[in-house]
């Protein structure tokens, strides 16, 4: 119960959270916290070029460690900056503390330089903010803002501290253990629900697992629970976006992704399908497809940590409020005492397999060493060449994007990190950096899109700064690709904005902040190409040319079932009309 | 293309909450986000210590709507406890106050003095060209009042919204 700065209070919270890392940049409104953290070598602080992309580099390092990312901003502008990153965080429930400095208390409410309603303004994209008023209230907001970034579905959490609350004294207290008033998430699910899972379960003849991020953010714990109830019961596994790598890529078991741009395989498994068993996955529209089309025969059992997620989209049968690591612990330890077996799945893996053999992730491509380079075959070449290096990989947001999740397998979770729900053109590269910070020794590779990755490109001084050997594999068709896409599918070709004109040339410029810049133009140079990335120390950023007008199949477009999966170019016939216009 | 909207009914909600800065606005900005309505919204500080103050909205929507306004409010930190009175049947109380001004001279004066009396509304405000009234009832009862005060010179009027809470010796 010492006496000490506002400031000081800050960082010694910090340590005592056993954070190492934050990442942030300066200004006016948080310079006392900069001192303090001067003092304190034993965090790290990480000096981004943008605001924006702190708060990605805070969830790249938390999404692939498990632990919350940490920003430090100034007010203002670092606060509003931030903002893009703490919605992404948000909507993909990543663990987040954002501390944003703010004028002095006897100023708020003035328009006193750099002074905005940070509160205000992050009130509806964090899971909960505060602005501290009084310096003894800091050591408890800090602690009770870890607690609840990290329990029940994670989040982002801002704390708003005026510039004197900073530099005024008071007592740092460390409540004893944190015991909310009012949030207390439910974490251990109701065993009645967990019985009739398991004989819902055991009942079913074609069963699929539907798995999203909720898998992932309850620990690698939960991920070995869901391969060994997948391997109990004989059923087949589907996956989110977000949820890639939660059950292995190279299981028998496995559909691959579901979805707008899934598997054939996944999707129509979702649809013939009478049991659904939904893991900490949200019934997202990118997942549903039409709602009235969506798994119509199907029973449904949704286990999620958030209430409010269950009956939001799609209504269930049986809802499991609860951790998803410690559900599925429940269920296999049902199954087991209830001596369940496996039952005979043949017919309905007759039918899977059926839908398999459309190949629907195959993709037409010329094979001589001038030829253009398909973009999905990048991606495999780079999946090829990095097996065994168990690489971290970041996405930006794009056509790159779903052809890294389609053609990209994973066989842990923690090693995917792309931007699902907000859908943040921009989150990969800092992302990576993140990443990167949190695992030095890892291979961490960023695959983008050369119009995504323009929009935090600034952190490549970042990455000179602190030597970091983070690799940058650009799949270039000088478009937005996607908006390209919709425009072809939409509007008749009318390609509006959608080029990406006057690119930098990225060789040059990886040479201008001291990186190795590599220039990928045929499929001859492909596998050499990539092979010098991976033996190239310090960073790398390939521009790799690829397909231009290449689109991303299969694809339910907009306002269509599971079952009307588009799965070549020339399936796309006709306009749309006005309803399908309308969905996003 | 036209956009289609669904048909709901009226639920009343309670909610505790911490008698906190920013509080109400979370909860009015939710409402906003996801596109929920709100008919009326009460709140004062109910408790000896301040710490928590009691929210009374009135809101209207389908059966799942109103099943999520009550999950995302659950959720919200600052947020005790959610009970939804129109879940036990009727049996909950609901009651609003509004003050109504009427001006006028000669008939309609008498008239709306005796409409107040049929309405048990009492007398707050007078002058010889004008009466204040305050009704107190639930809000078909006050819409009625104020509906035939139209007729007798209406001026102005000011409603609380409604406050509810639900029968028998259980507290929320």
């Amino acid at each position: 119960m010492t006496e000490m700065s506002g400031a000081d209070m800050v960082v010694q919270a910090l340590v005592d959270l056993g954070v190492d890392t934050v990442f942030g940049y300066p200004g006016g409104a948080v310079l006392p916290i900069y001192d303090a953290l001067y003092k304190h070598p034993t965090i790290k602080h990480i000096l981004v070029r943008h605001e924006q992309a702190a708060t990605h580099a805070a969830e790249g390092y938390a999404r692939s460690t498990g632990k919350p990312g940490v920003v430090l901003v100034t007010s203002g502008p670092g606060a509003t900056n931030a903002v893009t990153g703490i919605t992404d965080a948000l909507l993909d429930s990543i663990p987040m503390v954002v501390l944003t400095g703010q004028v002095p208390t006897t100023l708020i409410g003035t328009d006193a330089f750099q002074e905005c309603d940070t509160v205000g303004i992050t009130r509806h994209c964090t899971k909960h903010n505060y602005l501290v008023m009084d310096p003894d209230r800091l050591g408890p907001i800090m602690h009770e803002a870890f607690y609840i970034a990290t329990h029940g579905r994670p989040g982002p959490v801002v704390i708003d501290i005026p510039k004197n609350v900073q530099v005024a004294t008071g007592t740092y207290r460390v409540p004893e253990k944190i015991e909310h008033q009012s949030y207390r998430p439910q974490v251990e699910p109701d065993a009645d629900a967990i019985a009739t899972a398991v004989a819902m379960i055991a009942a079913a003849e074609r069963p699929v697992f539907y798995t999203g991020g909720g898998v992932i953010n309850a620990g690698p714990d939960a991920s070995a629970a869901l391969r060994q109830l997948v391997a109990l019961t004989g059923a087949p596994v589907t996956s989110t976006l977000m949820g890639l790598g939660a059950f292995p890529s190279d299981d028998g078991k496995w559909l691959g992704m579901l979805g707008m741009h899934g598997t054939y395989e996944a999707n129509m498994a979702m649809n013939r399908a009478d049991l659904i068993i939904a893991v900490g996955a949200r019934f997202d529209d990118r997942v549903t497809g039409r709602l009235d089309a969506f798994s119509p025969d199907s029973k449904k059992i949704h286990i999620d940590i958030d209430r409010s997620s269950i009956n939001k989209i799609v209504p269930v049968d049986l809802a499991i409020v609860g951790d998803a690591g410690r559900a599925l612990d429940a269920i296999i330890a049902g199954w087991q005492d209830a001596g369940h077996k496996a039952r005979d799945l043949g017919e309905w893996w007759r039918r899977v397999d059926g839908w398999r053999a459309t190949r629907c992730l195959d993709f037409p491509e010329k094979k001589e060493a001038g030829a253009d380079i398909m973009p999905q075959r990048a991606v495999k070449a780079l999946f090829d060449a990095t097996r065994g290096l168990d690489p971290i990989i970041t996405t930006e947001v794009g056509q790159h994007q779903m052809w890294a999740a389609q053609h990209f397998g994973f066989s842990a979770p923690n090693r995917w990190l792309t931007s699902g729900g907000l859908g943040t053109m921009g989150y990969g590269f800092p992302a990576s950096v993140g990443a990167q910070i949190a695992h030095p020794d890892r291979l961490v590779i960023c695959i983008a899109g050369e119009a995504s990755l323009q929009m935090n490109i600034q952190e490549m001084g970042t990455v000179s700064q602190y030597r970091l050997p983070v690799k940058i594999f650009i799949l270039n068709n000088e478009w937005m690709g996607m908006v390209r896409q919709w425009q072809e599918l939409t509007y008749e070709s009318r390609y509006s904005n959608s080029y990406s004109d006057s690119l930098p040339d990225f060789v040059k410029l990886a040479d201008a902040y001291g990186w190795t810049g590599l220039r990928i133009d045929n499929l001859g140079q492909l596998e050499d190409g990539i092979q010098k990335m991976i033996e190239t120390p310090g960073p790398v950023i390939v521009d790799c040319r690829v397909a231009q007008l290449a689109n991303c199949f299969p694809m339910i477009p907009s306002g269509a079932a599971h079952t009307e999966m588009l799965l070549q170019p020339s399936d796309v016939t006709g306009t749309m009309d006005d309803e399908a216009k309308a969905l996003v | 293309m036209k956009i289609k909207t669904e048909a709901g009914e009226r639920h009343v909600l309670a909610i505790t909450v911490d008698n906190e800065a920013g509080v109400l606005a979370k909860i009015t900005g939710l409402f906003t986000a996801r596109g929920y309505n709100i008919e009326s919204l009460t709140v004062a500080d109910i408790s000896s210590d301040h710490a928590l103050s009691r929210i009374t909205i009135v809101t209207n929507g389908p059966p799942p709507v109103i099943d999520q306004i009550i999950a995302q409010l659950e959720r919200l930190v600052p947020v005790h406890k959610v009970v939804d009175l129109n879940d036990a049947g009727e049996a909950h109380v609901e009651r609003e106050i509004a003050l109504v001004k009427v001006a006028g001279t000669g008939e309609k004066r008498i008239e709306a003095l005796r409409l107040a009396d049929v309405f048990r509304a009492k007398v707050v405000d007078t002058t010889l060209t004008s009466f204040i009234f305050e009704i107190t009832g639930n809000s078909d009862k006050v819409d009625r009042f104020i509906a035939l005060m139209r007729e007798c010179g209406l001026v102005e009027v000011g409603r609380t919204g409604v406050v509810a809470i639900a029968r028998g010796p259980e507290a929320l």
